[in-house]
């Protein structure tokens, strides 16, 4: 079939072999338990097919976490790896397996589990925030989480089946060119990602109509959350960026299966071209990715401080300022392309401007805090955490938007440290904010808060001991994507570096425990009011976990924090009319669409043309079918209404 | 923003001054808004392609360049018809608004028919090319060449096999809600492509026949 064969199994190599193993025998494990618990029929109905954006948006964290594990393995294997091999040791993974694995952690880490993660937020709160219903498209925003949800299995694939890409996270040519890895490996990486970038263009599309159009009665732009704001923000970039991304790997795909010459050496084929195409994505991206975790350290620094959030208007400007700002300083990613003086500047420039606008959040978060009556629940410890952390992170880029300092920090650890000091400090403690902070609202009970101290400071630690060392290697030299290196002084570092990796496993170890002991513990930590942290804005006003209506009565918006204003105005009183609502029914759309995309990229991959023909077929007949049918929505009327929501009144007890 | 964040305070105004204020909008509304950012996705995809073309459009390997070969009488005439199939388009929607069915029909048969003739036009321009030895792999001029205007074709095939459907669907449900917001939404799509082969049509032939 195609290039498939069973040399494809790599059994001579045991560590991919037992990787494979594992993660058969972890996946027979999950169906078997589904299957012997009877719960096939469940998962179907309430979340293969949900159209619900809390459902979908719980789907979207889920795989974010089960993600994280997969990219934390491949990064503590590369921290082992370079603590043994210096000298003339070579470490236990030969080049080629190495190289795939800091391949696989990059594209892993960025699309599979911060995306996922921050989308997931977004889809799940953005909505509650607005006091609407539901995102504009609810099908399509399940359409939209399969297809991420595919593109994350054919990467998983490719560990039992053939190869991973060994060409970096971004797969430069002429390296990924057919000429130079002729393998299947940057093919896993391309149709994996081109997958799944659909998937993320069709959820910003979604949201970005959401929050311009389905607004709860009085919500005016300048009485929305900041976390709404950023995640406009975020999703008007990815409608811009995503799109760029989609045709250049388009087009290098065109180079390895139909040989033609946008990149490669020979033919006129132009390699910078792919660069600055990539970065054109590239450098929006890592802003679609940092803005709503700004959005989540404003909401949580405000509601745990009792304070409305210093400076709305500014935080606002400045969200926007950064978004337009992100399309204006890709060059810096390749400031010794050597472009010139005059355009390294310009790019520099313009890269050091942005630090304006994230200094104007800074601030705004610190007088926020300033004379609050600060809660120091576990989100504000990640809030506190990343303004430290993500400072020095800013600082460092900063020095390598200055052309002649990067001229000597290119490719260099130094950058591989300054990139997780904010991806990890910025968007990775936000999403960790995130999920503490809305947990309880998406399941109706509190996430234990010793263990989540305990997984803060295990993340802070090590992420500290993990990536410091980084720097001061970059200033002494040390090139990124090396398997092994010869100046024996460098291991000291790499060794501290290592030890970090391992208290990281800690608090990873922490925030899974976390979540069993709180799930098994759930009777005790239940919340009824649906308001445990005392919020501000409207997903707060309803039950935890929310109906699949979220609000049985539109909410009316009077002012910025509507929420607590309502508080402030004394108790909740129900209502006196209750109008039918429609909402919409679920639909198998979604799950089918993404089994044929997965049917028809493994099927491009290898070659296997027939089947990539029948995946694609089917797929479009999914789509047809769909479509000719009308879409189905299940009235719920007033009176059911009434009493779900009396209930829930009732339970809240007096205010 | 002045005016919407002066309404924050005065909450009489927000009604009349800011968007949005009404509550969710009504779904047609919202549905042609969502394919509107669909279409501006779209386009950007596009301009990346329109991009690597200009950046690729010299460098011919000592293969053929488009002087040699654009052929303007043929794209000329392939124009007008992606454009009066736009004008079809556009009385067909007018016709559907109106529960005018059979003039419906006949505006779309004669959208499908332009549509379909551009694309043979475009098939035959493609194998001619071909069979001179000037296909997308000669050169990276030519891979960019095809590569854009190939996916400017895709989008017509996608849009031909869409009305075909739609005018099914029609025919089926009759000219319900549903149906006539996809007809609305396609009539955006089918526009959106004119409006990219006019950029094309410039910059690619034009600009390449000189």
């Amino acid at each position: 079939m195609g290039k498939l064969s069973w040399s494809a199994i790599p059994f001579d190599q045991p560590i991919p072999m037992a990787a494979s193993l594992l993660i058969i025998i972890g996946a027979i494990a999950v169906l078997v338990l589904i299957t012997w618990k009877g719960w096939w029929n469940y998962l179907w109905r309430e979340w293969l097919t949900s159209v619900d954006h809390k459902r979908i948006g719980i789907m979207y964290v889920l795989l974010a976490l089960v993600l994280l594990l997969r990219g934390f393995i491949d990064a503590i294997m590369m921290r082992s790896q370079l603590a043994f091999a210096a000298g003339g040791a070579q470490g236990y993974l030969p080049p080629e397996h190495y190289d795939q694995i800091f391949s696989a952690h990059g594209t892993i880490m960025i699309f599979f589990m911060a995306m996922p993660f921050m989308i997931g937020l977004m889809n799940f709160v953005v909505p509650l925030q607005l006091g609407v219903r539901d995102v504009a498209f609810p099908v399509l925003n399940a359409i939209s989480f399969w297809l991420t949800a595919s593109g994350a299995l054919l990467v998983n694939v490719s560990l039992v089946v053939g190869e991973f890409a060994r060409t970096g996270w971004l797969a430069y040519p002429p390296l990924s060119e057919l000429q130079f890895s002729p393998g299947v490996g940057v093919d896993y990486y391309l149709w994996s990602l081109e997958i799944s970038g659909i998937g993320t263009l069709l959820a910003g599309i979604n949201l970005v109509t959401t929050l311009l159009k389905m607004r709860a009665p009085g919500m005016s732009y300048m009485r929305m959350p900041v976390f709404c704001w950023t995640a406009l923000a975020s999703n008007m970039l990815i409608v811009a960026a995503f799109p760029i991304l989609t045709a250049t790997f388009g087009m290098l795909l065109l180079d390895r299966y139909a040989g033609m010459h946008f990149f490669t050496n020979d033919g006129g084929g132009n390699l910078m071209l792919y660069i600055n195409l990539i970065w054109a994505w590239g450098h929006p991206e890592v802003y679609i990715l940092i803005l709503p975790a700004f959005g989540i350290f404003s909401e949580v620094i405000a509601t745990y401080s009792g304070k409305a959030l210093f400076g709305y208007r500014s935080m606002v400007l400045a969200t926007l300022a950064i978004c337009v700002l992100s399309f204006t300083v890709w060059l810096h990613h390749f400031f010794t392309m050597g472009a010139g003086a005059n355009v390294n500047a310009f790019f520099g420039i313009m890269s050091m401007i942005i630090a304006v606008p994230t200094g104007v959040k800074v601030f705004n978060w610190l007088f926020t805090l300033y004379r609050g009556r600060v809660r120091f629940e576990v989100p504000v410890l990640w809030a506190v955490g990343f303004m430290v952390t993500f400072v020095i992170g800013g600082l460092t880029g900063v020095l390598l938007a200055v052309p002649p300092a990067d001229f000597v920090l290119h490719n260099s650890v130094f950058l591989v440290a300054h990139f997780h000091n904010v991806i990890i400090g910025g968007v990775f403690f936000g999403a960790m904010a995130g999920y503490n902070y809305w947990f309880p609202k998406a399941f109706g009970f509190t996430l234990d808060k010793r263990l989540g101290i305990i997984s803060f400071w295990c993340w802070l630690i090590g992420f500290y001991l993990a990536f410091m060392p980084l720097y001061a290697l970059g200033l002494l030299g040390m090139t990124r994507r090396m398997q092994h290196y010869a100046d024996l002084t460098w291991r000291p570092y790499l060794i501290v570096a290592e030890i970090g990796a391992l208290v990281i496993l800690c608090g990873i170890a922490a925030t899974v425990a976390q979540l069993v002991v709180s799930i098994r513990s759930r009777a005790q930590r239940r919340d009824l009011t649906g308001d445990p942290w005392n919020g501000r804005t409207l997903e707060w006003s309803t039950a935890s976990p929310p109906p699949s209506y979220n609000f049985a009565v539109l909410p009316r918006v009077e002012s910025v924090d509507a929420f607590w204003h309502q508080k402030q105005r004394g108790p909740a009183t129900p209502p006196q009319h209750y109008a039918a609502i429609e909402v919409p029914r679920n639909s198998p759309n979604g799950f089918v669409t993404a089994i044929f995309a997965v049917v028809t990229g493994f099927a491009m991959i290898w070659h296997i043309w027939w089947m990539a023909i029948l995946g694609l077929a089917c797929a479009a007949l999914t789509l047809i079918a769909f479509g000719w049918m009308e879409r189905g929505e299940d009235h719920v009327s007033g009176e059911q209404l009434a009493d779900a929501d009396r209930a829930r009144l009732g339970r809240m007890g007096p205010a | 923003m002045s005016a919407a964040a002066g309404t924050a305070q005065l909450p009489g105004l927000g009604s009349t001054l800011a968007s949005g204020s009404e509550g969710p909008a009504p779904v047609r509304i919202v549905v042609a808004y969502g394919f509107w950012i669909f279409l501006l996705s779209d386009i950007i995809m596009f301009s990346a392609l329109f991009a690597s073309y200009a950046v690729l459009s010299g460098q011919t390997a000592g293969g053929p360049s488009g002087r040699t070969l654009f052929e303007l009488r043929h794209v000329g005439i392939e124009t007008l018809c992606l454009l009066f199939s736009s004008y079809t388009c556009g009385l067909g929607l007018l016709a559907i608004e109106r529960r005018r069915l059979r003039d419906f029909y006949i505006a779309f048969a004669f959208t499908f028919v332009l549509g379909a003739t551009f694309l043979g036009l475009e098939l035959s321009e493609f194998t001619g090319l071909v069979a001179r030895g000037a296909g997308p792999s000669r050169s990276a001029f030519l891979s960019a060449f095809f590569s854009l205007v190939g996916l400017h074709g895709a989008h017509v095939t996608a849009g031909l096999s869409w009305l075909i459907f739609l005018v099914a669907q029609t025919a089926a449900r009759g000219p319900r809600d549903f149906v006539r917001r996809r007809l609305l939404c396609f009539s955006l799509f089918w526009h959106a492509l004119d409006i990219i082969w006019v950029a094309l049509l410039t910059l690619v032939y034009l600009m390449g026949a000189r």
